[in-house]
């Protein structure tokens, strides 16, 4: 515990002292700051006129202002911030020459990955936590709307759940930082997966559902066949945990949504529409439609560290 | 005396090379041990292995009569490890990385502040303590390692190739920091070096290593009687180390 508590404290004021933090802080006010203008803005001018619908602080997240949505940009780009916190952890340290008496000490080494990782996670929460109040205090201004605590509920399920996501991102970087010895190696080895995950995996999800279930180009498709080829891209691209995250967050902050079928892009006018003849699902039934996503996903940061963790017990320390 | 270290058919094996082949070994408490050998020799390995860091192929070991091997932890707390070419983090301060060593030893911040200032005042750092370790010179790192292994009070330390690097008086005063340990403070040290005659000038007894076997133990005046034959009235541990070094690994018994 206490070895744990030291690597913890000292990791995480590495992290907050660190340029790469000042980076990526500078990168999502930015980003932050402009979705904000620009969603919040967008929204304003479409309801106008309208009544404020249920739950409109939501959209602030997930309707598509100028480039894109929120939810769309931590799914996109979160990876690579659990990437840039983790990809040097271990290998830095034997780099440095540190590794030899960092395990010299009288703590077990597991706790040395621990640490990191909850520095690490930490570090994450902050920042994600950072944007998602930051969004809602501009948004608030622009659209002049408090969210209600069903919203607010929404909001804080979203950030647990992006927490998980990033800290999967960066159990798979600490993990590439104990097989490789070569930071610049394990940096592009983490990249490397994470564009296999992002783009090559929706892509052959895609051409694995046309080689099984053939959706004919010219005529009517039958119901039942589209349906099936969309299952089969579906579970075929739930090898990649951005599509687990996507999938989960849009139930979460789209109560309209009763099930994590793929995304059918709505603007906010026809959402509203929508909503006139739906009920929004309560929070607890979101929750529960995303739980099986969740689990997955820590389940598979959990097998980041069963491999860190073997890994790294059996590895020389020797520096020469 | 109990040994403070002990060691029997110490063994091993990376694939088909011997690092460490059958080593025993004992070093009873306070006492300065010399470590030789030519580069490869297994001594580094060795300390790995008696510290709990590299799992033995066979053999056992027993530090203060833990096992390393199944109580790592417990004889992490009892010993400290200076690697060859230890490095810091670069970007702290060296009382910054004290500190860190102090709390992952379990020291509190209050009581670590003065051990701190102790043990850099004892290796001549007391006025480059707010330094980054980033601005130290090779021998300033070489002492600033000292007062880290120093920090958690140990028993016994192994320094692996403490003087490496450094200049005369740089090696000078590491040596008597190295003696002082063992006369003012009681602590066993276990220590490695290619410099005979230093080694020659600070350690009781010495060992040499050869190909992962050890081929001698003993003073350097047992060792010069056994290899040189009776009559010199002092041997050089330059000739009994030469001496063995030409028989080989296999002259050993
Ligand atoms: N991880 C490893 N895998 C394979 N062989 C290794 C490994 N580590 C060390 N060896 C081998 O074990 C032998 C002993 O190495 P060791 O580092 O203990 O020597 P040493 O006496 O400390 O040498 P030096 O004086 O150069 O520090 C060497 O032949 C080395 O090549
Ligand atoms: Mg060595």
């Amino acid at each position: 515990m206490r070895g744990l508590s030291a690597v913890y404290r000292k990791e995480l004021e590495d992290h907050f002292s660190s340029a790469r933090f000042t980076l990526l802080l500078t990168l999502i006010l930015m980003v932050s700051l402009i979705m904000a203008y620009t969603t919040g803005n967008g929204l304003r001018k479409e309801l106008e006129g309208f009544a404020k619908p249920a739950l409109v602080f939501l959209l602030l997240f997930t309707s598509t202002g100028a480039l894109f949505s929120l939810a769309q940009f931590v799914a996109f780009f979160g990876p690579l911030i659990g990437l840039v916190l983790g990809f040097d952890a271990i290998n830095r340290e034997r780099a440095q020459r540190t590794l030899a008496k960092l395990v010299a000490q009288p703590i077990y080494r597991d706790s040395i990955i621990n640490g990191k990782f909850l520095a690490g996670l930490t570090t994450v929460t902050v920042l994600l936590a950072g944007i998602v109040l930051l969004i809602s205090g501009l948004g608030l201004r622009e659209l002049g709307v408090v969210p209600g605590w069903e919203e607010v509920g929404r909001l804080a399920v979203y950030l647990v759940i992006s927490v998980l996501y990033v800290g999967f991102w960066l159990g798979l970087a600490i993990l590439a930082s104990v097989l490789f010895r070569g930071m610049a190696t394990s940096a592009l080895a983490v990249l490397a997966l994470w564009i296999f995950l992002a783009f090559f995996v929706p892509l052959g999800a895609t051409l694995v559902a046309d080689s099984v279930v053939p959706v004919p180009t010219t005529g009517q498709a039958e119901i039942d066949t589209v349906l099936r080829h969309e299952t089969i891209k579906r579970a075929v691209s739930y090898v990649s945990p951005i599509a687990l995250y996507t999938d989960a967050t849009s139930v979460i902050l789209d109560p309209m949504r009763k099930t994590t079928r793929a995304l059918v892009l709505v603007g906010p006018l026809e959402r509203l529409s929508l909503s006139r003849f739906q009920n929004p699902l309560p929070l607890g039934q979101s929750a529960l439609v995303v739980a099986p996503h969740l689990i997955l996903l820590v389940a598979l940061t959990f097998v980041c560290f069963a491999i860190s963790y073997a890994a790294f017990m059996r590895q020389e320390v020797r520096t020469t | 005396m109990e040994p403070v270290i002990e060691m029997r058919d110490l063994t091993k094996r990376y694939g088909d090379q011997v690092a460490v082949d059958r080593v025993t070994l004992h070093v009873p408490p306070g006492e300065i041990f010399g470590f030789l050998g030519p580069n490869g020799a297994g001594k580094t390995t060795t300390i790995l292995m008696l510290l709990g860091l590299s799992e033995p192929t066979s053999g056992w070991a027993r530090i203060c009569g833990l096992d390393p091997t199944r109580a790592p932890v417990k004889v992490k707390r009892i010993s400290g490890y200076l690697p060859e070419a230890v490095g810091f983090y670069e970007d702290m301060t060296a009382i910054d990385n004290l500190r860190y060593v102090a709390r992952l030893n379990g020291i509190q911040d209050s009581q670590a502040r003065m051990r701190i200032a102790e043990r850099l005042a004892l290796v001549g750092l007391a006025d480059e303590g707010k330094k980054r370790v980033g601005a130290y010179s090779r021998g300033m790192r070489q002492r600033l390692g000292i007062a880290e292994v120093l920090l958690k009070d140990p028993r016994v330390v192994f320094l692996d190739e403490p003087t490496v690097g450094l200049d005369p008086d740089g090696t000078q005063r590491m040596l008597e920091m190295i003696q002082s340990l063992s006369r003012e403070r009681g602590i066993t040290v276990f220590f490695s070096s290619h410099l005979l005659d230093q080694v020659q000038r600070i350690s009781a007894r010495v060992g040499i290593m050869l190909k992962g076997r050890l081929v001698a133990v003993g003073s350097i005046q047992e060792l010069g009687q056994q290899s040189l034959g009776v009559g010199q009235e002092r041997y050089t541990l330059e000739e009994v180390y030469m001496r063995y070094f030409r028989q080989g690994p296999m002259a050993a018994a």
